[in-house]
């Protein structure tokens, strides 16, 4: 059994429960970033080689001292793409409390009918 | 509490099959195949030393100005989600002595800091869009200081605009000297730089490219806390 990979699991599991069972839409779009950041926090790790430290090639840091620099690359995109979403959804979520007055999702649904 | 209990059964199976699956992959093992190939000819290839910049910008810049368009579509998206006709600012309590102080005081440092952070972004871990958000942290700073403050929508929007097409042009230039869009024509043909890599004047575009990215993320993220910040007046 491999440990390493226990906290981003971890995490991943954490932000999926909030998703499941919480009923407050601001609390559910917590739980999603808790899980976004599983997932990066994953992607990274899946990169790491011991003992080697940042890819930036200086100060003796030569090409085979250096950890992979794809991983790093991605999440980079992808936490950026994730603030954009998280965004939009939080705007959704204002337009949501400002129809509704509230924030809970089965009163929203049972309003819509 | 049946749903709980379910919830907790289902994560707990699919935690058991994530750790199944990654058990198979050994943690700090060197498996790179791409990478390498990144690593070892980054500094020729670029001139940049921090390879993550290289792959984002140079290696993958296209990649990045799709996600450039992402943020800017989500920045529009916001707009438009809480678009009214007469939106307002409807804080009543001015910020503490303490708050409005550090926010006169600390603006223009922030601003340095985010912009050292965008400029040196092929020497050291950082880069646009980290740099950009220092710089929308420091106007959210603004917005929560002072209760009348809001942003020159006349200078930010062109200034966006003019970033996100100093982007593109930068890549039409490569594609008109190079061949190929988003062509590293200041390092690759003109060899700007060659002499003092790991110096700022070095890394042919990247660092423009990451100017530019720092002023279109900054730009954009001050739009959404503006647009977030603000409320419809009543009755408006």
């Amino acid at each position: 059994m491999n440990p390493y990979y226990f906290a981003s699991i971890a995490l991943i599991l954490i932000g999926l429960y909030a998703v499941l069972t919480k009923r407050n839409v601001l609390k559910i779009l917590v739980g999603l970033s808790i899980m976004e950041t599983g997932v990066n926090l994953l992607l990274i790790s899946v990169g790491y080689v011991s003992g080697r430290s940042a890819p930036i090639l200086s100060e003796g840091i030569t090409p085979d001292r250096a950890v992979d620099p794809i991983p790093q690359a991605l999440v980079l995109t992808a936490i950026v793409i994730g603030v954009a979403t998280t965004a939009m959804a939080l705007s959704v979520v204002i337009n949501l409390y400002e129809r509704y007055k509230t924030l809970n999702v089965e009163e929203i649904r049972r309003l819509r009918g | 509490m049946v749903k709980r209990i379910l919830a907790i059964v289902f994560i707990l199976i699919i935690g058991f099959w994530m750790a199944k699956a990654l058990d198979q992959i050994p943690f700090g093992q060197d498996r790179m195949l791409v990478g390498k190939y990144y690593l070892e000819h980054v500094t020729e290839d670029t001139g940049a030393i921090n390879a993550v910049t290289a792959v984002v910008v140079n290696y993958r810049g296209f990649d990045t100005l799709g996600e450039v368009t992402v943020l800017f579509i989500a920045s529009t998206g916001v707009a438009a989600l809480l678009w009214r006709k007469k939106r307002k600012r409807t804080a009543k309590t001015e910020g503490s002595i303490v708050l409005t102080t550090g926010a006169r005081l600390l603006l223009p440092f922030i601003m340095l800091f985010g912009a050292y952070i965008f400029i040196h972004g092929h020497l050291t871990p950082g880069g646009g869009f980290p740099g950009g958000a220092t710089i929308a942290t420091a106007f959210l700073f603004f917005y929560l200081a002072f209760t009348v403050y809001e942003i020159d929508h006349k200078i930010f929007e062109p200034l966006e605009g003019f970033a996100g097409l100093g982007y593109v042009t930068v890549g039409l230039i490569g594609l008109a000297i190079g061949g190929y869009f988003l062509f590293d024509w200041i390092w690759q043909t003109w060899g700007i730089g060659r002499e003092n890599v790991g110096r700022l004047l070095s890394a042919g575009f990247i660092p423009i490219i990451y100017t530019l990215i720092g002023i279109k993320v900054g730009t954009e993220l001050t739009g959404i806390v503006d647009n977030m910040i603000k409320e419809p007046e009543e009755g408006g």
